[in-house]
């Protein structure tokens, strides 16, 4: 049932752009973009272009993984400090990540560098809240356990507190890769000569409509893809908890 | 009292990484080049200020923001409200909506201007798109959960579909709209200003990478309080509207 709507619209903008109602120059029609995706599918530009984003974006994910479970378990932990901190976050948190696309292009100029550090920003503050709410509620005689064993602060963190709030950080790694797909594809778009959002741009410059609309779905389709298997694999850790 | 006494913390904390930030920006921890202190940052933005220069990108890339967002906002309640009144509406587009959610908006920048040009109808038209996918959502969902019992009740009362949806439905989705409209304020902020950068109109995203390429630092910094002041401000705006529309609750 669901594939009735885009099949049709399919059908209707070939059917529009042959009777020369949607002009060729913007639209294309459907018949010639799925051969200009099939061809960047073969000569494997286009595989080589998603791997440039998924590195980027995962690099982003990993710096604000690291970032932010270690901040957040810190400010989990010690309640006066995360008081202290809330202004500071605040007032950090609602600064739209491509607000730092200039100042990241001032640093690392054109490189993978550039879109992480962007995306890992908007990855940060997801992970950040979510550990520092995981560490909060674990279970406060796990610690003291961990204090009457006489292990010291980063032990009974990495043995007791970590383990106990993980299920609910996952969840917050899985809302923050999206956002890591998302601002990556963004900032390539923007600027930066990598990557899909880059092949996008670029099409679009040399006037190549076929191949627009082509990377256009190829990266809907990435992205569905990657929203369901995290769907699934959360679904499955969750189960196991 | 106690309250009072965390809040000052809160801000003693933040002033200290300010002048943190200053004294490494003044002993040239930082490099000048790429990171001014907070004097420059904030002298700048007082600059933009006084002299005026900052009114005319802002109100660009506020004008920008919430065209497209309200738009969306019409678009996605009343789609919403459409969907969900028909199983066979919702089992036709449910699926297109769901596939379409996850695509970044700034994906459909490149078709946008080749269909549309660098122009504000063609940034309008992606913040639009962008923030339509989380109304259109919370609506679908919140139009379809009505309960069986006020199903009953509109019956008796022979109330038409029109009377239904605006004095039961609409009401019982409201929290889910107005939870997809604020996700959707800060996706309006972020596609604007991505817009801006790509298309070169006018507007603070503009002005903040024209100073990056001229070495600049001052005026990204100045950029970067701008837009997050103006994400801050939204996003408590929006908050305060959800509360006061739906103080009946």
């Amino acid at each position: 049932m669901g594939a009735i709507i885009p099949g049709g619209v399919l059908v209707l903008w070939e059917v529009l752009s042959r009777m020369g109602v949607l002009s060729e120059d913007g639209f294309s029609r459907p018949s010639r973009f799925f051969v200009a995706g099939a061809k960047a599918l073969a000569d494997g530009t286009l595989l080589a272009q998603t791997a440039q984003t998924f590195a980027a974006a995962g690099q982003a994910l990993a710096m604000a993984a690291i970032a932010g479970i270690v901040l957040g378990a810190i400010l989990g932990l010690f309640r006066p400090l995360e008081r202290a901190a809330s202004l500071t976050i605040e007032s950090l948190r609602p600064i739209p990540s491509v607000a730092l696309i200039p100042l990241s292009l001032l640093l690392f100029g054109f490189s993978r560098d550039m879109s992480a550090w962007v995306a890992a920003f908007a990855c940060f503050w997801p992970i950040l809240l979510v550990t520092i709410s995981a560490v909060r509620s674990v279970d406060v005689r796990l610690i003291e356990v961990g204090k009457l064993l006489g292990y010291s602060f980063p032990r009974i963190i990495v043995k007791f507190a970590l383990p106990a709030a993980l299920p609910a950080i996952l969840v917050g790694i899985r809302v923050a890769a999206g956002i890591a797909i998302v601002v990556t594809v963004t900032t390539e778009i923007v600027t930066n000569p990598r990557g899909l959002g880059f092949a996008m741009t670029m099409a679009a410059q040399s006037l190549q409509a076929d191949l627009v609309w082509a990377t256009l779905m190829w990266v809907g389709v990435i992205g569905y893809l990657l929203n369901w298997s995290l769907e699934r694999l959360e679904r499955r850790w969750l189960r196991y908890r | 009292m106690k309250r009072i006494g965390w809040s000052l913390v809160s801000v003693a904390f933040f002033a200290a990484l300010l002048i943190a930030w200053q004294l490494a920006a003044d002993a040239k921890l930082l490099n000048p080049l790429w990171f001014p202190g907070p004097d420059r940052s904030f002298g700048k933005l007082w600059e933009w200020i006084t002299t005026g220069a900052l009114w005319s990108p802002l109100a660009d890339t506020v004008w920008r923001m919430f065209a497209g967002w309200l738009a969306a906002c019409v678009a996605g309640v009343g789609l919403g409200a459409l969907i969900a009144s028909s199983t066979l509406g919702r089992r036709l587009l449910q699926p297109s909506a769901e596939f379409l959610r996850p695509l970044p908006a700034s994906a459909i920048l490149p078709p946008a201007i080749l269909l549309l040009g660098f122009s504000d109808a063609m940034i309008v038209f992606v913040v639009a798109f962008g923030c339509v996918w989380p109304i259109l959502l919370g609506a679908i969902h919140g139009f379809g959960s009505m309960d069986q019992r006020l199903v009953e009740v509109s019956r008796l009362l022979n109330l038409t579909p029109w009377q239904r949806a605006w004095k039961f439905q609409l009401p019982g989705a409201a929290p889910h709209i107005f939870a997809g409209m604020r996700v959707s304020i800060a996706i309006a902020l972020i596609v604007t200003v991505a817009s801006e950068m790509l298309s070169s109109q006018p507007g603070i995203g503009y002005l903040m990478l024209v100073a990056a390429r001229a070495f600049r630092s001052a005026d990204i910094f100045a950029g970067i309080i701008v837009l997050g002041a103006l994400g801050f401000v939204t996003n408590f705006a929006t908050q305060k509207l959800e509360d006061w529309l739906l103080r009946w609750r």
